[in-house]
Formats: C-alpha cells, sequence, structure tokens
C-alpha cells in the first residue's frame, strides 16, 4: 500500500538547515496498523505529513496504492488525499462553526457529492463512531474523545485507503485514549490500513507493528503482539 | 459559480458568522448610501439653479446706456449717451457673425394705457420681431409682431398677460381686436404674451419701433439694445464668443460716442453668460466637493471591506488547512472567499442603494427651495459605484486568500 525509498527531507530554519530524515526506507501492506514511534524532534510526524501529501519531501521516492507522489501539483495533490487518505490530528481540527455531522460530511462535499447523499453517509459514520445522537451539537459542545471520534468519522467518510493519524490520542486523558484506540482497532480489524504516529508506548502496543525512528532514520522495526484496548478499558 | 452546493456552504459560513458579515455589510452600505445623498443633494442644486436661469434665453446680452463718469477729449462728465438706429444698424452688420436673434428697444416707462373704462400705467416698447426669441415669451393669444407691421407702420400692440387681466374684465372676451389708447392714440391689440418669469415681466406693452420712436418723439434714439448669440457646441466657446462680441460692440459704441474707454458707466452690458459662468463654476465646485466628500466616503468603505476581509482570510487560516488536507481544491477554496465577498458586498451594495434612493426619493420633495429642486442620481453612477464597492472586495478578498491557499496544509493547520 505504502512504499517509501531513501526518503530525505531538510527544514529551512534562517541560515542554517535542519535534516529531518535522513533516507527512509519504509512500507506498508494493505490492512496493517503501524505505529510510528520516536521521541520528539525524530522526524515522525514530518514522516506523516509526507505520507499525507501535506509536505513535500526533497529527496526519495514513494508510493501510493501503486502511484508514484512526485512533484504534483495542489490540485492533484488535493484529489489525491480526498480519494486515497484520511487524517486523524492531535489536535482534532474540525471546524468549529460546523455541526459535527457537516464536518463528517465535508470530505464528501470535496468529492462533488449531493448534500443529501453526503448526509446519509456522515451519519453512517458517525453512528459508527458511537456519536448519531450528537449530530447536530458544535465541536465546542462536544468533550476532546467525542471530537477525536467525530475527526474519526471524518477521515473515514471519504472511504479512504489509508488513515493518518498523527498523536491521535495526545491530547486525551488514558480512558478516553483506550475508547479512541479500540475504534481504530476496530476500523483495522475491518481491513482498514492505518499509520498512527505516537510517542506513548501503550498506544504503540495496541497496534500490530511498530516502527521506531531516532534522529531521522529507522533504528527499529518490528511486528508486536497487539494488546487489545477492550482489556484496558 | 452557480453550483447550489457551493451557495449552501456560504450561506452556512454567512450564517455562522452573523456579526461579521453584517460590520462588512454596514461599512459597505453606509458608503454607497452617503454617496448617493451627496450626489442627488449636488444634482438637487445644479437643477435649482439651472431653474434660475431659464427665465431668459441664457445667452442674451442687454445693452443699455447712461451718462459718462469720466471726461475725454474736453467734454466734461456726466453728459448723457444716447444710441440711435444707426448705431443699432451698425452693430448688426459688424458683427453678424457673432449673432442670432436682435432687437434694438425704444422705450417710455409709466404710460397710461386705456381700453374703455379701464387704465394703467405701463412700459411701453418699441422692438423688432426676433425680440420675442431673446425673452423667450409665449404667445397665449394672436401674434407677435412682425416686419409687416414694422414696414407698412401699423399701429398695433401686443399686451401681457398682466395687462390683459388689468384691462379686459371681461375674461369671456379676448382682447385681440380690441382697440386700446395708448398717449390717446388707439391700438389694435394683436397678441397676448405670457413670461415665464411672471407678472413682474408682463406689464409691457411691445409695439413696432418706428411707432414708439414717432408717438414718444424720440427721433432716432433707442433706449435699449438686446441680443442673443448663436449658440455654440461648449459653454466655454460660448462665453469666449459673447465676450468678443461686447468687447467689439462696446468699443464701437464708445468711440462713436466719445466715451472715455475707461469709463464702466456710460454704456451698461449684461452679459447673461457671464453671470451663467459665475453660477456654473460655482455650481462646478459644489458638485466637485460633493463627488470629493462621496469619493473619500467609498475609499473609506473599501478599507474598510478590505479589513475585514484581510482579517476574515486571516481568520480562517487554518479552516483553509483542514478544507485541504481533506481534499479541497486551490481553486474551490479561493472560489469559496470571492464568493462569499461579493456576495456579501453586493447585498450591502445594493441595499445602501435602494435605501439612498428611496430617501432622496420621499424627502427629496421636502427639501424643494429655490437651490435645490429634484434632487436625485445618475442612476448609473450609483451602480458603478456599487460595482467598485463589489471588485473591491473581491480584491481585498482575493490576494490574503491566495496567499493562504499557497501555503502548505501542514502550516496551515498550524495556525492558531
Amino acid at each position: 500500500m505504502i512504499e517509501i525509498k531513501d526518503l530525505h527531507k531538510s527544514y529551512k530554519m534562517g541560515s542554517n538547515s535542519l535534516h529531518v530524515l535522513k533516507g527512509i526506507d519504509f512500507s506498508v501492506k494493505e490492512g496493517e496498523l503501524v505505529s510510528i514511534m520516536g521521541s520528539s524532534g525524530s522526524g515522525k510526524s514530518t514522516l506523516l505529513n509526507i505520507l499525507g501529501m501535506l509536505d513535500e519531501a526533497d529527496n526519495g521516492s514513494y508510493f501510493l496504492d501503486g502511484m508514484p507522489i512526485k512533484n504534483l501539483n495542489e490540485k492533484i495533490a488535493a484529489q489525491y488525499r480526498n480519494k486515497f487518505l484520511g487524517f486523524i490530528f492531535q489536535s482534532f481540527n474540525l471546524i468549529n462553526y460546523k455541526t459535527a455531522i457537516d464536518n463528517v460530511a465535508m470530505p464528501l462535499y470535496y468529492q462533488g457529492m449531493k448534500r443529501k447523499e453526503r448526509l446519509e453517509k456522515a451519519i453512517h459514520y458517525l453512528s459508527k463512531v458511537g456519536l448519531a445522537d450528537w449530530a447536530t451539537h458544535h465541536p465546542n459542545e462536544l468533550s476532546g474523545g467525542q471530537k477525536q471520534r467525530v475527526a474519526i468519522a471524518r477521515a473515514l467518510a471519504s472511504e479512504p485507503k489509508v488513515l493518518l493519524a498523527d498523536e491521535p490520542t495526545g491530547a486525551l486523558d488514558t480512558k478516553t485514549s483506550y475508547e479512541v484506540m479500540e475504534l481504530i482497532q476496530g476500523i483495522n480489524d475491518e481491513g482498514k490500513t492505518i499509520l498512527i504516529v505516537t510517542h506513548e508506548p501503550d498506544i504503540a502496543d495496541m497496534t500490530k507493528r511498530i516502527v521506531n525512528l531516532k534522529d531521522g532514520v529507522i533504528i527499529d522495526d518490528t511486528v508486536v503482539n497487539q494488546v487489545k484496548a477492550t482489556a484496558n478499558v | 459559480m452557480f453550483s447550489l452546493e457551493r451557495w449552501q456552504e456560504i450561506f452556512e459560513t454567512i450564517a455562522k458568522n452573523k456579526l461579521r458579515t453584517f460590520l462588512t455589510g454596514v461599512s459597505v452600505a453606509s458608503g454607497i448610501f452617503i454617496l448617493v445623498l451627496l450626489l442627488g443633494v449636488g444634482q438637487g442644486m445644479q437643477n435649482g439653479i439651472a431653474k434660475e436661469f431659464e427665465n431668459d434665453a441664457s445667452n442674451s446680452i442687454w445693452v443699455w446706456t447712461r451718462t459718462t463718469s469720466v471726461e475725454y477729449k474736453g467734454l466734461n462728465p456726466g453728459r448723457r449717451i444716447e444710441m440711435t438706429n444707426e448705431d443699432y444698424d451698425f452693430i448688426n452688420k459688424k458683427n453678424q457673425k457673432y449673432l442670432e436673434y436682435k432687437s434694438s428697444r425704444a422705450r417710455e416707462w409709466g404710460v397710461v394705457v386705456n381700453y374703455k373704462k379701464e387704465s394703467g400705467s405701463y412700459g411701453i416698447e418699441g422692438i423688432f420681431p426676433e425680440f420675442q426669441m431673446i425673452e423667450n415669451q409665449e404667445m397665449i393669444e394672436g401674434r407677435f409682431i412682425n416686419k409687416k407691421d414694422i414696414d407698412e407702420l401699423n399701429k398695433v400692440a401686443i399686451i401681457g398677460n398682466k395687462i390683459k387681466k388689468d384691462l379686459f374684465k371681461d375674461k369671456e372676451k379676448t382682447p385681440i381686436g380690441e382697440y386700446i389708447q395708448i398717449n390717446d392714440i388707439p391700438f389694435k391689440v394683436i397678441g397676448v404674451y405670457s413670461d415665464k418669469a411672471g407678472e413682474r415681466e408682463e406689464d409691457r406693452v411691445f409695439i413696432p419701433p418706428p411707432i414708439a420712436q414717432q408717438v414718444f418723439n424720440k427721433g432716432h434714439k433707442v433706449q435699449g439694445l438686446a441680443y442673443t448669440l448663436k449658440p455654440e457646441e461648449n459653454f466655454e466657446t460660448a462665453v469666449q464668443k459673447s465676450e468678443e462680441f461686447v468687447e467689439s460692440m462696446t468699443a464701437y459704441l464708445k468711440s462713436k460716442h466719445i466715451v472715455a474707454p475707461e469709463d464702466e458707466r456710460a454704456i451698461g452690458v449684461n452679459n447673461s453668460l457671464e453671470g451663467a459662468k459665475r453660477f456654473y463654476n460655482l455650481m462646478f465646485m459644489i458638485k466637485a466637493f460633493f463627488w470629493w466628500v462621496g469619493i473619500c466616503t467609498i475609499i473609506a468603505g473599501v478599507v474598510g471591506v478590505s479589513n475585514i476581509m484581510l482579517i476574515i482570510v486571516k481568520e480562517r487560516t487554518k479552516e483553509i488547512g483542514i478544507r485541504k488536507a481533506l481534499g479541497a481544491q486551490p481553486s474551490s477554496i479561493i472560489g469559496m472567499i470571492l464568493q462569499e465577498a461579493i456576495f456579501v458586498t453586493a447585498i450591502a451594495g445594493f441595499t445602501g442603494l435602494v435605501f439612498g434612493l428611496a430617501l432622496l426619493e420621499l424627502a427629496g420633495p421636502m427639501i424643494q427651495t429655490d437651490f435645490i429642486r429634484n434632487p436625485s442620481v445618475d442612476f448609473n453612477v450609483a451602480i458603478t459605484t456599487v460595482f467598485i464597492l463589489i471588485f473591491a472586495g473581491a480584491m481585498a478578498g482575493f490576494f490574503p486568500a491566495w496567499r493562504a491557499v499557497r501555503i502548505k496544509p501542514i502550516v496551515a493547520l498550524r495556525d492558531e
């Protein structure tokens, strides 16, 4: 599903440049649930942003579902993001003035779906994350866990090939974190490919494979025995 | 642009940001409103002043003579200057190229006029047929003096509408064909005129010039001259031509009657164009001032709209990042922001326009004075201003929107 070879990325910080990713080789097969770990500054978020086409690599190749992701213009990148990727952010990134259901329906709007259809689909995914009753609430009326679940529903709504989660539990307490992870595991069990960036070992343990990043290179890549979140809730 | 989905999205955004939308709207609407009022009052003043000048043909020149005020060539000041038929003929011949209508005036004030038992004291003037055009008089009955009357020395008279009311008490009966006594000489009434300026201009009796000179013992003398000049393409040349003519005419009269060139009193000239020019200049200044204030108002409006659009886009940078992450195309985001800006400014602009026009329409009749009449606005000007504001709003929205969609989604997402 994801094929990365020799990926480099550096940021210009004033006069000196910061080499964040120093040659990453990495691949993910369909249906995997991978966590990317590392201390802050290890380049894990940068990697995820490049995977999500939110940022561009300087060097190296990236294939998503067999398609080369290279020098995309804004328009194509937008299309790919819309079709192939669903995002879950640490800070949820919901649009505050829109209700939960409208937030979930937003990627469908950009797919050009009719309003009625997209609201039907949005309510379907909202009920999937257990928030059908909160459909008409605004984000500021929801708890952190609920917000993240709305965000997950939004990421799922466009039926992407890969879900990318950047510290999805970073802003949540342990209990809520596990609830969110339970949801993510459930989605993965249905066959969706999911990448999670985290620095919490317990969250990483709930995935099927842990990739360790340090100073811009992969130092460890192991398949682990998944801990079911339900056991901890 | 016409996608229903897009409109739904925009209405949703507008509905969720009522205050912001309202403030944008108010700044646009008030700008247009004030401009419309200013232009309306300016137009009203112009109409009022134009009305003041409607009375006489606006390019008329009136000449009269008084006594000299300067000693010249051994002649004492205080000498009475009197023009003659020969002066009139000479001036006409010499200035043919300028003149449209012309007439000399052999005048006598306070002459008793009788009809049967009624009598009154009126001014009698011996004038030529073209005088009617110079004075802009309208015949309500009968006809004006013609060349035949003058050639045949007919004792005919044209009376003003006021004289008709004074002398002919029987309203049913037309005065045409009746005889009135002027200085005990019978004159046949052949016409009744009215003057736009009202009754004060309607108390004169017009008779053929040679008759007037005979009856009042004036010999060849005339008391005044009246002219209108040929119409010109524009106001400036008209003024210039009239000044040339006045110059040439007074020079002739002064040399003929031995008047010092610097003597301003002996020969009086009223050039209505010069008066008009002063008023037109004043009017121009007033209009220019209103335009200036109006344009400043519009600029203030544009700055206001631009400011609000800048803040809106800044505020929405994160939202733009989210939308991009969810797969929004750059064009769709710019389009959305522009469409919203245009929609809000357009609605507000037209609201301001409608309110301004409505106020002019309703309050206009209440503020009618001699100098403000029919305050109204050139609709095209008003519409154009609305479009300028809409355009400015769109521009003000476009550049920040353009910048916002060009930053990488990840940067936009980080924006707090």
